[in-house]
C-alpha cells in the first residue's frame, strides 16, 4: 500500500507536468490562430481534464497512504507539504470553471509541482504518531488548514500573473528588482531540489564528528558536499572533504550548508538565464502573459482570498484552538506556530480591509498577496525547521 | 443638526452624501462614479468633529487606524517568536541568565526589553484593547446608518444616482410598452432568486442583503472573544493546577477545594514495536530511541461521602473510572484532568534486615514506607529499630549539614538507631547503635557497631503528573468564535447584489451595484439580457481604466 501510494504521487507529478504543457499550448497556440483556430480551446480543455486526473491521482496517493499508516497523512513535513501541493491543485480545479482563465493553469501547475518536489526532499517513510498527535483533530485541523492555504495560494498565483503582466521590465525599478527576487527564490528552490535529487541519486553522504552546542561530542550527516563544516568537525567517512569554513556550535551547520548550496545553485541558474537572454527573468516570462485580462486576474486573486480566508481561519485557528485545549490543556499557548498562524490571519484581515475600505486593488493588492503566501511558506518551513516549538515534528 | 431635505421629499440626516430614499447625490463629488460605500450615508465620524468624544470616536472609527492596529499587533506578535518565551525555557533556568547564555547579547537585550514575556506585557494588552475599541466604534459608526439606508431605500431612484453606478446602460431602442419589458425582466430575475420590488413600473431586484451584515456579525464575535480573553485577569475564572499521584495512591485534586480526589490505579507507557507495527518499520529502525505510543493513567475520580469530614480519605465514594491519556482527559463537573507528565521507578518502600557478624538475624526484616515512614519497628526476639532522622531527598546544604531538598524520595537516606533486646528504647538515657543508610550506603555513626542494617529490597512505583484545568472563560470564547465564523462566512460566501431597471420616455435604464463579486452580477445581467432583453450594462470602472485612469476604481475608493 505504501509503495502504491508513492507510485501514485509520481504519476500525479507527471500529470501536473502534462497539464502545464497543455495550458502552455492553449496560450502560446494563439500565435497560430489562423492555422489551427479551434486547437487552442481543446488544449485548455485537455489541460483542465489532465489537472482533474492529476488531482484524483494525488488523492489516490493520499488515500493509499492513509490506509497504509492508519491515520491521515498530514503528520510530518513530507506529508504536510505534499498535501499543500495537492490542496493548491484542488483549489485550482474548483476555481478554474468559475473564470476559465488559462493563465491561472499555466502558473498554478508548476507551483504545485515545485511544492510536491520540495516535499519529497524530506524523509518519506511512514512515521508512527506520538501520543500528542493521536486524535481525530489531526485530520480535521490539518486538512482544513491545508485546504485554506491551498486556496490562498491561488491568490498568490493570480497576483504573480498580474504583476508579471503589468510591470515595466525595461526600467530598473524597485518593482523589477522585487519581482526578480521572487523569481530568484523560486529558481533557488528548483536548484535545491535538483541538487538534492542529484546527490541523493549518487548516494552522497559525509559524516562528521563534532562538538555540539552543549559541548558534547556528536555526529552529523551531510547530504550535500560540506562547504560549511561543523564546529571542530572531523570527517569520519571516506566520502567528503575538509570543509572550507567552520561554523560556530550553535548553528546547525548541515542545514546552513544546504542553504548555501541552494543559493549558489539558484544564483548559477539565474545567472545563466540572465546571461543567455540578457533580460530580467520577469521580462522573459512577460510575453506569455501579455494578453491577460488584468481585471479578471485581480478579481480571481480577491475571490481566492474571500473563499480561502474563512477556511484557513476555521482550520488554522478555531479547530487548532479546540485541539490545543484537548491535547495541550490550553487553547492558546503562544507557541511560535500558533503565533505565526495568527500573524497570517491578521495579515489577510489587513488585506481585506485595505481592499474593501481603502481601495487597494490591482497592483498593491497583488504585492500583498505575494507577501501573504511568503508568510504561509515561512510558517511551514522556517517556523518548523528553525524556530523550535511544540509543532516541530519533522 | 438640521436635516437635509431631498427633492424627493425625504429628510436625510446631516452629512448624507446620497439620499437615503432616492439616491440623488446631495453633495457634489469628484469622479464619474458615486461613492457607494455605506450607501453614501451620514456616518457620525464623518459628520461631527467638535469635542473630545468626537475626536476619539473619529480616530477609532477609521479603517485606516484599524489597519494600523492590525499591522502593529502583527509585528509585535512576530517579535515574541525570535527567541522562546519564558514559559518555554527549561523550568529550572533563571531567565536573567538563560537568555544571555543561550543567545548572547541579543538574547540579553530580548530579556531586558521584556520580550521574553511579550504576550503578557502591558503594551501588548494595550494593543489588543485598542483593537477591541476600534472594532466596536468602527462597526457602530457604519452599521447603524447602513441599516437605515438599506431599510429606507426606494425602488425609484434618481437618474443621477443610476448614471453614476459602475454598471450602467440606457437601451438604444425605444419601447412602446417599457413596463411590460420590465415585467419580463422581473420574472427572469426572480428565477435567479432575486427579491423583486416594483414601483410605478420601475424595478429593484435585490439579492443576499444579509451578506452586508457579515462583517458586523464577525466583529461582534471578535469582541466577545476578546472579552472572554480579558476575563482571564480574574483568577476565579480559571483553575490551572497540577497533581502528582503515585500508583495505588489517592490525592486531593488541587484547585477543587477538596471536592474531588483522584486515585491512580496504574500508570503505563507503551512503545511502538517494529514487528507489531510493521508499517512504521523503516522509521523505527532509523530512530535510535524507542518511540512512545501511549501514556496512560488508569484513574478513578472520587469524592468525599456526604457527611464525611473533609480530609479523611477513608470515606470516599467513586464517581467514575477513566483512562487518562494525552488527547483524552478525564472531564467532570467542568474540571478536566490531563496527562502531561510522569516519572517512572520512584522509590516507594525499602526493606531492611538486621545482621550480626554478617549473618541475618531471623525475623528481623522490616519495611519502611518512604512516603510515610513509621518511626519505630519492633522486631523479633525483642529487637527494636527506630528512625532518628529521615531525608527523602538528601543533600548537604551550604553549612555542610544534612538536609532534604523536598519530600519526594528520590535520594532517601535514613539514620537508624538499633536497640538490642537488652536495651530499653523508651529509656531516655540509653543510646543504641546508630547507622546511616541509603542506596549503596551503609555507614556506622557510632563506634564499634555490633549490628549492621542491610537494605535487602526496594519497591518502585510509577508516578503520573496530571494537570487540573477548569476554564469558565471557554463559553465566551466558544460563542465569540462561533459568531465570528458565522459572520465571516456570511460576508465572504454571499454577495449583496442590486439591479435597478427603470423606464423613462420609452427607454429602459439599468444600473447595478454589487458589494463584491461584480463578476457574478454581470452574469446575472447577462441572464436578464438573454431572457428579457434588458440592456447589458457597461462596466464604467473598466472604461475608466482603459481611458488611462488609475487601477483603483472610483466606486470603492474612499
Amino acid at each position: 500500500m505504501a509503495q502504491l501510494s508513492s507510485n501514485l504521487l509520481y504519476a500525479a507529478f507527471f500529470l501536473y507536468l502534462l497539464s502545464t504543457v497543455f495550458y502552455a499550448v492553449s496560450i502560446t497556440g494563439r500565435k497560430f490562430k489562423d492555422r489551427a483556430g479551434t486547437e487552442k480551446n481543446r488544449a485548455a480543455l485537455l489541460g483542465y481534464i489532465t489537472a482533474i486526473f492529476a488531482v484524483l491521482t494525488s488523492l489516490g496517493y493520499f488515500a493509499a497512504r492513509w490506509i497504509a499508516a492508519g491515520f491521515a497523512p498530514v503528520s510530518n513535513m513530507f506529508e504536510y507539504t505534499a498535501a499543500l501541493g495537492i490542496a493548491i491543485a484542488l483549489a485550482f480545479v474548483i476555481i478554474y470553471p468559475l473564470y476559465k482563465n488559462n493563465y491561472l493553469g499555466l502558473f498554478t501547475m508548476p507551483v504545485v509541482m515545485l511544492i510536491i518536489a520540495y516535499a519529497s526532499m524530506f524523509p518519506r517513510e511512514v512515521e508512527p504518531l506520538i501520543p500528542a498527535l493521536q486524535s481525530d483533530w489531526l485530520t480535521i485541523h490539518v486538512i482544513t488548514t491545508v485546504i485554506g492555504q491551498g486556496i490562498l495560494a491561488i491568490s498568490f498565483v493570480a497576483g504573480l500573473i498580474y504583476l508579471l503582466a503589468m510591470i515595466d521590465f525595461t526600467k530598473k525599478t524597485k518593482k523589477v528588482k522585487s519581482m526578480e527576487f521572487i523569481l530568484f527564490t523560486l529558481i533557488a528552490a528548483v536548484a535545491y531540489i535538483v541538487l538534492g535529487f542529484g546527490f541523493g541519486a549518487a548516494g552522497y553522504e559525509a559524516e562528521f564528528s563534532y562538538v555540539n552546542e552543549n559541548n558534547v561530542e556528536a555526529e552529523l550527516s551531510y547530504f550535500y558536499p560540506p562547504i560549511l563544516g561543523p564546529n571542530e568537525g572531523e570527517l569520519i567517512t571516506e566520502q567528503g572533504f575538509e570543509p572550507l569554513v567552520e561554523m560556530p556550535a550553535n548553528v546547525r551547520s548541515n542545514d546552513a550548508n544546504t542553504v548555501i548550496w541552494s543559493v549558489m545553485g539558484g544564483l548559477f541558474l539565474y545567472g545563466l538565464l540572465r546571461l543567455s537572454f540578457r533580460r530580467p527573468v520577469g521580462a522573459m516570462i512577460q510575453p506569455l502573459v501579455k494578453n491577460v485580462n488584468l481585471t479578471t486576474v485581480d478579481e480571481i486573486s480577491y475571490r481566492a482570498v474571500a473563499i480561502g480566508f474563512p477556511i484557513f481561519t476555521l482550520g488554522g485557528l478555531i479547530f487548532a484552538m479546540i485541539w490545543a485545549q484537548i491535547a495541550w490543556t490550553r487553547f492558546w499557548g503562544w507557541d511560535p506556530k500558533e503565533v505565526w498562524a495568527l500573524i497570517t490571519f491578521l495579515f489577510y484581515a489587513a488585506y481585506l480591509h485595505l481592499r474593501l475600505s481603502r481601495g487597494w486593488h490591482g497592483e498593491k493588492s497583488a504585492w500583498l498577496l505575494i507577501i501573504g503566501f511568503a508568510l504561509i511558506m515561512f510558517n511551514l518551513i522556517f517556523v518548523n525547521l528553525v524556530i523550535a516549538g511544540l509543532h516541530s515534528y519533522a | 443638526m438640521e436635516k437635509v431635505k431631498c427633492e424627493c421629499g425625504h429628510e436625510n440626516p446631516y452629512g448624507t452624501y446620497l439620499c437615503e430614499s432616492c439616491g440623488k447625490p446631495l453633495k457634489e463629488e469628484e469622479g464619474k462614479l458615486a461613492n457607494m460605500r455605506y450607501e453614501g450615508t451620514a456616518r457620525r465620524s464623518q459628520t461631527y468633529r467638535k469635542n473630545v468624544v468626537d475626536k476619539i470616536w473619529n480616530f477609532f472609527s477609521s479603517v485606516k487606524v484599524g489597519i494600523w492596529i492590525i499591522i502593529i499587533l502583527l509585528i509585535a506578535s512576530s517579535l515574541g517568536t525570535v527567541f522562546p518565551q519564558e514559559m518555554y525555557i527549561p523550568p529550572a533556568a533563571d531567565p536573567s541568565v538563560y537568555y544571555y547564555q543561550e543567545y548572547g547579547t541579543l538574547g540579553q537585550l530580548y530579556y531586558q526589553l521584556g520580550f521574553h514575556n511579550l504576550y503578557g506585557s502591558w503594551w501588548y494588552i494595550l494593543i489588543l484593547a485598542a483593537l477591541g475599541i476600534s472594532l466596536v466604534i468602527a462597526s457602530l459608526d457604519r452599521v447603524v446608518p447602513l441599516y437605515r439606508a438599506l431599510r429606507k431605500q426606494r425602488v425609484t431612484r434618481h437618474s443621477k444616482f443610476l448614471e453614476r453606478q459602475r454598471l450602467y446602460a440606457v437601451s438604444e431602442e425605444t419601447y412602446a410598452d417599457p413596463v411590460q419589458k420590465l415585467d419580463e425582466a422581473a420574472e427572469a430575475l426572480k428565477k435567479k432568486r432575486y427579491n423583486v420590488r416594483r414601483e410605478n413600473g420601475h424595478l429593484l431586484a435585490e439579492k443576499n442583503r444579509f451578506a452586508r451584515w457579515g462583517p458586523y456579525v464577525n466583529h461582534v464575535g471578535l469582541i466577545i472573544f476578546l472579552i472572554g480573553g480579558m476575563l482571564r485577569f480574574f483568577p476565579e475564572m480559571y483553575v490551572d493546577e497540577s497533581v502528582w499521584v503515585r500508583e495505588g495512591e489517592t490525592e486531593i485534586v488541587q484547585g477543587t477545594d477538596g471536592e474531588y480526589y483522584i486515585h491512580n490505579n496504574e500508570f503505563i507507557v507503551e512503545y511502538y514495536d517494529d514487528e507489531r507495527d510493521d508499517q512504521f518499520q523503516e522509521a523505527l529502525e532509523n530512530q535510535q530511541d524507542p518511540v512512545v505510543e501511549t501514556y496512560e493513567t488508569q484513574a478513578t475520580l472520587l469524592k468525599p461521602e456526604a457527611g464525611g469530614t473533609i480530609g479523611s480519605e477513608t470515606d470516599l465514594e467513586k464517581i467514575k473510572d477513566h483512562d487518562i491519556r494525552v488527547n483524552d482527559p478525564l472531564t467532570y463537573d467542568g474540571y478536566s484532568l490531563y496527562q502531561v507528565d510522569y516519572k517512572l521507578n520512584e522509590f516507594s518502600k525499602f526493606t531492611f534486615a538486621l545482621e550480626l557478624d554478617d549473618e541475618e538475624i531471623a525475623g528481623t526484616e522490616f519495611t519502611v514506607d518512604l512516603n510515610d515512614p513509621a518511626m519505630s519497628y519492633d522486631l523479633a526476639d525483642g529487637y527494636t529499630v527506630e528512625i532518628m532522622e529521615y531525608f527523602p531527598n538528601f543533600e548537604m546544604d551550604e553549612n555542610n549539614e544534612p538536609t532534604t531538598i523536598n519530600r519526594v524520595p528520590d535520594n532517601p537516606r535514613i539514620i537508624f538507631e538499633v536497640f538490642p533486646p537488652d536495651l530499653d528504647p523508651d529509656d531516655p538515657d540509653t543510646t543504641g547503635e546508630i547507622s546511616f543508610l541509603g542506596v549503596q550506603l551503609n555507614e556506622a555513626l557510632t563506634e564499634d557497631n555490633e549490628y549492621a542494617i542491610r537494605l535487602t529490597d526496594a519497591d518502585l512505583v510509577d508516578v503520573t503528573g496530571l494537570t487540573v484545568r477548569r476554564d469558565r472563560t471557554l463559553p465566551f470564547l466558544i460563542a465569540g468564535g462561533a459568531i465570528f465564523m458565522i459572520g465571516l462566512i456570511q460576508g465572504s460566501y454571499w454577495h449583496h447584489r442590486r439591479i435597478w431597471a427603470q423606464h423613462s420616455n420609452g427607454k429602459i435604464i439599468v444600473a447595478g451595484h454589487a458589494n463584491k463579486n461584480w463578476y457574478a452580477l454581470k452574469k446575472d445581467f447577462q441572464y436578464a439580457h438573454e431572457q428579457a432583453g434588458l440592456p447589458y450594462p457597461d462596466d464604467q470602472a473598466e472604461l475608466n481604466e482603459e481611458e488611462g485612469g488609475s487601477s483603483e476604481n472610483g466606486s470603492t475608493k474612499q
